[in-house]
């Protein structure tokens, strides 16, 4: 894991999560704020899974299934997370 | 997931009629439409008229080998826990008719509870009507809002419903992997209430968990520990109590949920506590208030039955006999199969996809040889299985008789 600077900015958050979709985006779909997961990206239960598991490693945060229930586009995910890893 | 959410598409507004609720099911309608098409047996439709032994049936027409039952004991046929419950319903009725904190508390209720706390050495018993709902009732009553639940990604449906009718934080983690569980209880907020979930043995693939490892870390930073034993009673541990016997953690764990379904041999769930609280739960934990307690007959059959498999060591090792040769003749014949060793009384055979193991099954049964077709997304990674669980009443020549179907199935199908 990366050193993070606590208030990484969200385009800095945006450009990590997008790296970490890459090997997930199997047909290379262009992501933007809007795309949504489930039907832009069609992830399964587990590819969100090892996608989640992933960003939770990369920004040290816990992302609960609760959260992800909230989470239907990528700009929404970007959003969480920024929030997420500045709080303590 | 295994018992994940899959979120169907919206369903169409039809003219005239409105939104037909039941669109949401048109994907699964279609793919049974599919299997069944190809003239296949239906795996999920399966009659048994008449039952001979727990290990031989009548299944539609043909005697059959059960071989997916998780009856692991054999006791439903015990003449000891038959006679008990045949006196219970002549003595008691047919049913209670009531909650266990109204009218439905017979002596047979207070005796298997004493009997399951002799069984575990545990300070506290209480037994809800199927396994399914102990762990809805104690998940959901137990972690409320603002606690976290920690919990494995291959964890059962009824943990999951657990979760989902509780409010608690949710958050799985990778299929028996320690470092992932730390990792998370590490970045949970220190003075939150914390509850791990775990299972002895996972029902698809038979593995076990890491409980001595998994039990340590989640001691570590504090959280409560919920092991839900279902499939190891009876025969894993010294005492037959479960993978956490077996791995010295019995004190560690804070509860241990269980059913009357599998070895007992009859229906029925529990959780077992040494948590000087814990009989509060008979007040607090809805669904074991607002439902119907077990008939006399069921808790007077478990009762003899539990207290009988505290003597079992030998039909045990019989078991553990059976697995071991079922495991190593599958191999051998070229099957893949779900663990490297025998690690329970579940052998999962992994079919290539849903087709050959729906052609496999059926070939099986028309052998006569009865195992639980699993399919996604029941199971982890989307697999398709031939879950076959054995029974400490299947003889040596029975599993010989296993193997020999299963090598002709296997050749008629073309897997092996």
């Amino acid at each position: 894991m990366q050193e993070l600077d606590e208030h990484m900015d969200r385009s800095q958050v945006d450009e990590r999560i997008r790296e970490l979709a890459q090997p997930f985006n199997k047909k290379g779909i262009e992501i933007t704020d809007t795309t949504t997961f489930q039907n832009d990206l069609e992830f399964d239960s587990l590819t969100v899974m090892d996608f989640v598991a992933a960003i939770e490693d990369e920004f040290d945060i816990i992302i609960s299934m609760n959260q992800q229930a909230e989470i239907e586009t990528y700009g929404q995910l970007v959003d969480t997370v920024h929030k997420l890893q500045v709080k303590p | 997931m295994s018992e994940g959410i899959a979120q169907a598409d919206q369903p169409p507004a039809r003219e005239g009629e409105g939104r037909d609720l039941f669109s949401k099911f048109d994907d699964v309608i279609a793919m049974r439409e599919g299997l069944l098409s190809k003239g296949v047996e239906d795996p999920f439709n399966l009659v048994m008229e008449q039952v001979l032994s727990p290990t031989r049936a009548i299944c539609n027409g043909r005697e059959t080998i059960l071989l997916g039952t998780y009856n692991y004991m054999g006791m439903t046929f015990d003449p000891d826990v038959v006679e008990a419950g045949k006196q219970a319903l002549a003595d008691f009725g047919s049913g209670t008719t009531g909650s266990r904190v109204l009218n439905g508390t017979y002596q047979g209720h207070k005796d298997v509870e004493d009997s399951l706390r002799e069984f575990y050495a545990m300070d506290h018993a209480m037994v809800f009507s199927t396994g399914y709902q102990a762990n809805l009732g104690i998940i959901s009553t137990i972690a409320g809002k603002g606690d976290y639940i920690l919990l494995d990604i291959d964890s059962h449906a009824s943990i999951w419903d657990g979760c989902a009718l509780g409010n608690a934080e949710i958050v799985p983690f990778k299929h028996n992997d320690v470092e992932a569980l730390e990792k998370r209880l590490k970045r949970l907020p220190e003075d939150a209430g914390k509850l791990v979930i775990l299972e002895g043995v996972y029902s698809m693939l038979g593995d076990i968990a890491p409980l001595k490892e998994m039990v340590a870390v989640s001691r570590k930073y504090g959280a409560m520990i919920l092991v839900d034993e279902a499939h190891s009673m009876g025969f894993i541990g010294e005492n037959g109590r479960g993978v956490a016997e077996q791995a010295g953690v019995m004190n560690d764990v804070d509860f241990i949920i269980g059913t009357f379904s599998k070895s007992v041999g009859t229906v029925g769930g529990f959780c077992v506590s040494n948590h000087p609280k814990f009989e509060i739960m008979r007040l607090v934990c809805r669904p074991y208030v607002f439902t119907a307690s077990l008939p006399p007959s069921v808790v007077a059959t478990a009762c003899v039955s539990i207290r009988k498999l505290m003597h079992g060591a030998e039909k045990r090792a019989h078991l553990w006999e059976n697995s071991r040769m079922l495991h190593k003749g599958l191999r051998e014949l070229g099957f893949t199969l779900g663990t490297d060793e025998p690690q329970s009384a579940i052998i999962a055979v992994i079919m290539p996809d849903l087709e050959q193991g729906a052609a496999m099954w059926e070939a099986l049964i028309k052998n006569g040889l009865y195992v639980n077709l699993a399919r996604p997304p029941a199971t982890p990674a989307n697999m398709t299985l031939l879950r076959c669980s054995l029974c400490a009443e299947h003889s040596e020549d029975e599993v010989r008789q296993i193997l020999e179907i299963f090598e002709t199935a296997g050749r008629q199908v073309g897997i092996i």
